[in-house]
């Protein structure tokens, strides 16, 4: 049986598709979401031409956090930007003089598009107008004063939601893709029959494919754990102990997404309907389980779909465990789900399943 | 040579839904003899070989392999047989070395890979993929496969089928040292001319009947008995001997 581990293994590490799908692409993604980093939001500004530069006014909207302002435009290229949503907003700031007495016109122009920074904006601009004001009016008790308070938390980063689906994507299409192409294949090339005129039992020839594609992606599993830790600063809670708790999670999930695969290699008649029929497995769990976004973000009417899917589970279990600090008895419910999904599946691969 | 049978089968017959593919073959394999099956394709040699081999179920009859009955000690048999299937895969992207170690595993033996190699012939390829390997080199690499074990009886299923003429002679040099070796091998294939220069007895298969079986020289004895001529005076070589001739006897890696 370790034999069939070994050469498997071997094979595995040798087959290009098998690293890309297993660590290529969910680093990818890694990489991608981890540069785009969470920092707020990004207001796009533009000032007219004809505004006073020379005034504080101009200096606080300048000063003020995500406020981006952009130079160099001409008034018709202003015009156009807005109308096609790539600026947010136009201000135009004057200033007059009457009686003696400076005072300044903010005017700002917004779109539709981008109805909700449009919002954001105003509310901004008002507020530093009215503080304006209050300060102009000299008045020293304000009728309401509002204060806030943030609370500290620890930091939610965009790779502590992304790095768990993917990492759950990985084990995903490495169960279900790698499991049915190479158990067709086996089948299909005769290595299998080979392997029966042989002594080895049946069950640990199943058992040597599995257990090297588990060690596989595991060895996958760690080191985009890994990379996300070192690199992009992922939350590993308890350090050591959540990364375990990960793995073994890895290891459940893969079991039961294996399943899937048996499944698939058993019912395909042919190579050409192998990557069909897993992605009618993959791609539904792919999107709607919370690999990139989360499931609160979907119709109600999707939802009762997202919370059916194994993977859902499974990857909100490995945020509960690296974010929260969830040990294995925290996450009884999800891993009660996913073992139930392995259950039923393996039931069907013990039916689908063809030796030849 | 002696007689002592080392595969015994008695009245086979191998049913597909309602395609009698083996009909009630009965025949022995004698200790140390290579053994040919003849026939056409789809007289039912293969079948045959697979339920001796412990592949497939028989329908009826009874097979016994070295004294073990496959019924009762179908893991047994598998430990002292070797077996190389008409188209059999391996891993491909696996080297030679690696995939002789893996086979190694499945007997638990330890065998030294390239000594195995080198009984074959192909202990320069250790480093090459199976993929890589031209047609007689994978029959070759195949047939090494089964002698892991050290089995008592090899079983080559068309080992020829498709090889050029060099490779073809090249692994009837291969097939004779086994026999010599002292291992039983039993063999399929549709050449006569192989037969004829291979096997110490052979048995015709035809529609799933074994039709004749004896020494390849008796049956040629016994068809010339009845009055048999060729059309055509035999010269004393034949185009292929001219083509030998011609190209040399050197192993061919095409």
């Amino acid at each position: 049986m370790m034999a069939i581990a070994r050469a498997s293994f071997r094979s595995i590490m040798r087959s290009p598709s098998a690293v890309v799908f297993t660590l290529l692409f969910p680093l990818i993604f890694i990489l991608v979401f981890g540069f785009i980093n969470g920092g707020g939001i990004r207001l796009d500004v533009a000032l007219d031409g004809k505004s006073d530069l020379h005034n504080p006014v101009f200096d606080s909207i300048a000063s003020m956090q995500g406020i981006h302002l952009v130079p160099g435009l001409t008034k018709a290229e202003i015009d156009h930007n807005l109308q096609k949503g790539d600026l947010d907003a136009i201000i135009n700031i004057q200033k007059r003089l009457a009686d003696n007495t400076i005072s300044y016109n903010v005017d700002v122009t917004t779109n539709m598009a981008s109805r909700e920074k449009g919002i954001i904006i105003r509310s901004m601009l008002e507020h530093l107008v009215d503080k304006a004001n209050l300060r102009a009016a000299a008045m020293e008790r304000p009728l309401v004063v509002l204060s806030s308070k943030e609370i500290q938390v620890r930091e939610y980063k965009t790779i502590d939601f992304i790095l768990p689906g993917q990492l759950g994507f990985s084990l995903l299409s490495s169960g279900v893709f790698g499991t049915a192409f190479v158990f067709f294949n086996l089948r299909q090339t005769l290595v299998i029959k080979r392997f029966f005129a042989t002594p080895i039992r049946k069950p640990f020839i199943v058992m040597g494919e599995a257990i090297s594609r588990l060690v596989f992606a595991l060895l996958g599993a760690a080191f985009l754990i890994l990379v996300g830790y070192f690199a992009f600063g992922f939350t590993l809670i308890h350090g050591f102990a959540t990364f375990a708790t990960m793995l073994f999670l890895s290891a459940l999930g893969l079991i039961v997404f294996m399943g899937f695969g048996f499944v698939v290699s058993g019912i395909a008649k042919s190579e050409s309907t192998i990557p069909p029929l897993a992605n009618i497995v993959t791609l539904p769990q792919f999107l709607l389980s919370g690999t990139f976004f989360g499931i609160e973000n979907f119709p109600e009417w999707l939802q009762p779909i997202c919370k059916v899917l194994p993977l859902t589970y499974l990857n909100n279990a490995m945020r509960l465990v690296a974010f929260e600090g969830a040990g294995l008895g925290d996450i009884l419910i999800p891993l009660a789900i996913i073992s139930a999904w392995g259950i039923f599946i393996y039931a069907l691969a013990v039916k689908f399943f063809r030796w030849e | 040579m002696n007689s002592t049978p080392v595969i015994v089968v008695k009245d086979l017959k191998k049913t597909y839904d309602k395609f009698e593919a083996v009909k009630g073959v009965s025949f022995e394999v004698y200790d140390k003899e290579i053994f040919g099956l003849l026939g056409p394709n789809g007289a039912g040699k293969t079948t045959t070989l697979e339920i001796i081999e412990t592949l497939r179920e028989k329908t009826s009859g009874e097979v016994s392999v070295a004294g073990f009955s496959i019924d009762q000690h179908p893991n047994e048999i598998k430990k002292i047989i070797g077996v190389q299937l008409q188209a059999a895969g391996y891993y491909p992207s696996l080297t030679l070395t690696e995939l002789i170690d893996l086979f190694a595993g499945l007997y638990n033996a330890t065998v030294d890979p390239m000594e195995m190699l080198k009984q074959v012939g192909l202990e320069d390829k250790h480093k090459a993929k199976f993929k890589e390997l031209s047609g007689g080199q994978k029959q070759r690499f195949s047939i090494a496969t089964t002698l892991i074990n050290q089995p008592k009886i090899v079983f080559l299923d068309e080992p020829t089928t498709g090889l050029d003429p060099q490779a073809r002679r090249n692994l009837w040099d291969l097939i004779r040292k086994i026999r010599d070796n002292g291992t039983t091998v039993v063999i399929t294939t549709h050449y006569m001319d192989e037969a004829e220069q291979l096997c110490d007895r052979v048995a015709v298969m035809e529609a799933g009947k074994i039709i004749a079986l004896d020494a390849p020289d008796a049956l040629i004895d016994k068809l010339v008995a009845t009055g048999f001529e060729r059309k055509k005076e035999v010269k004393k070589a034949n185009l292929e001997d001219v083509f030998i001739h011609l190209t040399g006897h050197e192993w061919r890696e095409g």
